[in-house]
């Protein structure tokens, strides 16, 4: 009996902590989108350094990752594909599995590595030298200070990244497809891009979105609930990367099946 | 200079608490306080660790929420109005934190500045010279540029009261303002606050373990053990009391530590996860 009373214990610990992140993500929606025409103006300068440091910082690391992943896909799918004398495809199968899918998901995982660990231990120093508390000492509102920026950023490099990774996948798989299936880079490219449906990108970008939310509530709020010492930083950094993780493929799942099902599926 | 040679003419009272009782979870740490503070006068709260006095402090700031009590400022209950007035109240007082909390971010004269950027529609140029002016109150004249990093700390300290005066606050907090520093670096803390009551007759609540500074700087004292009030008055009749408690506190007796079983096998066994206060 236990054992159910503890299930049952972690799932509504589990949905306080969806409960707390929808209220984060809610009020920093509200100091992005509504706050600036009621008297709280952005913060545009904290916005754009959060921006190049979630965005342009990332783009050589990303690129190096999704090239090589685009590469692999291709080494996957041609594996299979030989075997009926399709290796023609292969430019189709790298080009939908990453705008659909490997596009969006694995700028997430860069994104939280770098990024949602990030504002994880900057919020959480904050938090542990009591500079929060100062915050609202001064009547400044800590989400509209910090998560905000954040925010605004983050669902405005999520998407820019994923095209940009995308891009990267689609020329990794080109280096297969010149080496390997009598390609031109030219021809790929074309053969990638005819693949592709007006769906298979806005679906990876709309996913993008969702993930660069899910993302910056996570890391925001550990960096908030941060318990007292040096010691407790480290762990809400540690758990802001692995419950991001979980959460972005939890969002992935249901933004997939969604589409699936939005298409006549 | 002492602190009870004042002749308080002004009968105001700034702040007043009645039956003040605070939690954290199950656990009451404040059982029913009840004092007030008169405008323009210091008052310096003592207390030793785990007597409820930091949670005291917090409460007054409106960093934790009371469970039950009123806590009157300028005539507004703060236990019982809405975050958009708390703000209102937040912007006329001032507090200056234990280790500073200025943002490591930001230089000294953006950390300064922050309030004024924030809350008022000044021209930068006007913002500009505030900020040199709170820095030339505290004696940090020049080092608008320097970061949080790169200071001493008292001068960090120091730094942070410019913060808290950037508002021109009608009372200012101070959390153990002399904690960490030494003897001389904390004597020029109190000459600070002693300045500060000084030049603009301000309101300041002190929260302190620190004897000499306390006595030093203060009007009138209140010793907090244990969550309750156990004596408060003028600093002359603090010097001067015989009750027991007031008297092993001032006169520094040693007591054996005694951890309750209770509080100690909770400590072992559970797992306590500070709430995501948002």
């Amino acid at each position: 009996m236990a054992f159910v009373a503890q299930i049952g214990e972690s799932v509504t610990n589990g949905l306080a902590y969806l409960g707390s992140l929808a209220t984060l993500g809610v009020r920093a929606s509200y100091y992005t989108f509504i706050g600036p025409f009621r008297g709280k103006p952005l913060r545009m300068q904290r916005a754009i350094s959060q921006a190049m440091d979630v965005g342009v910082r990332a783009l050589p690391i990303l690129s190096l990752i999704t090239f090589f992943i685009g590469l692999i896909l291709a080494l996957q799918s041609a594996y299979e594909l030989r075997k009926f004398g399709a290796v023609d495809l292969v430019a189709t199968a790298v080009a939908i599995s990453m705008t659909r899918e490997l596009g969006p998901l694995i700028t997430a995982i860069v994104v939280i590595g770098r990024s949602g660990s990030a504002f994880a231990a900057e919020i959480g120093t904050m938090k542990v030298t009591e500079e929060i508390d100062a915050l609202e000492t001064m009547a400044i509102s800590p989400v509209h200070f910090l998560v905000t920026p954040k925010f605004l950023a983050m669902i405005i490099m999520l998407p820019c990244l994923t095209i940009w990774a995308n891009t990267m996948g689609i020329l990794g798989g080109s280096l297969f497809g010149v080496l390997q299936a009598d390609f031109t880079i030219k021809r790929y490219v074309l053969a990638s891009i005819d693949s592709l449906f007006l769906r298979d990108i806005t679906t990876g970008l709309i996913k993008s979105v969702m993930f660069g939310i899910t993302i910056t509530a996570v890391g925001c709020f550990e960096g908030l609930s941060t318990g007292a010492g040096a010691e407790q930083v480290g762990r809400s950094t540690t758990r802001a990367v692995v419950v991001s993780i979980f959460l972005v493929v939890v969002v992935d799942l249901v933004f997939t099946a969604l589409f699936f099902f939005i298409s006549g599926g | 200079m002492s602190g009870d040679g004042e002749n308080l003419t002004q009968s105001d009272v700034m702040l007043s608490l009645r039956d003040l009782h605070v939690s954290y979870g199950d656990r009451e740490i404040l059982h029913g306080i009840n004092f007030d503070v008169m405008r323009g006068e210091t008052l310096v709260i003592l207390g030793g660790s785990g007597s409820g006095k930091s949670t005291l402090l917090r409460t007054l700031v409106g960093l934790e929420k009371p469970s039950s009590g009123q806590i009157w400022i300028k005539g507004q209950n703060i236990a019982a109005i809405s975050p958009a007035e708390m703000d209102e109240i937040r912007k006329r007082i001032g507090m200056s934190f234990q280790g500073g909390a200025l943002f490591g971010s930001m230089t000294v004269g953006e950390n300064v500045a922050l309030p004024l950027r924030e809350h008022t529609k000044l021209e930068e140029s006007t913002i500009e010279i505030m900020l040199r002016l709170k820095l030339e109150q505290v004696g940090l004249a020049g080092f608008e540029y320097y970061m949080p990093s790169q200071l001493s700390g008292g001068m960090k300290k120091r730094a942070a009261v410019a913060r808290a005066l950037a508002m021109d606050p009608e009372i200012l907090f101070f959390d153990e303002p002399s904690a960490g520093l030494d003897p001389i670096i904390a004597a020029g803390i109190d000459q600070l606050i002693l300045e500060l009551k000084r030049a603009f007759r301000m309101t300041i609540i002190v929260v302190t373990h620190e004897l000499a500074s306390a006595f030093l700087i203060a009007d009138r004292m209140v010793l907090i053990d244990k969550g309750k009030v156990v004596a408060i008055g003028t600093t002359e009749e603090m010097k001067k009391s015989t009750q027991p408690r007031v008297r092993q506190f001032l006169d520094r007796i040693a007591e054996p530590e005694v951890a309750r079983e209770l509080d100690y096998l909770q400590m072992l066994t559970e797992e306590r996860r500070p709430s995501g206060r948002v």
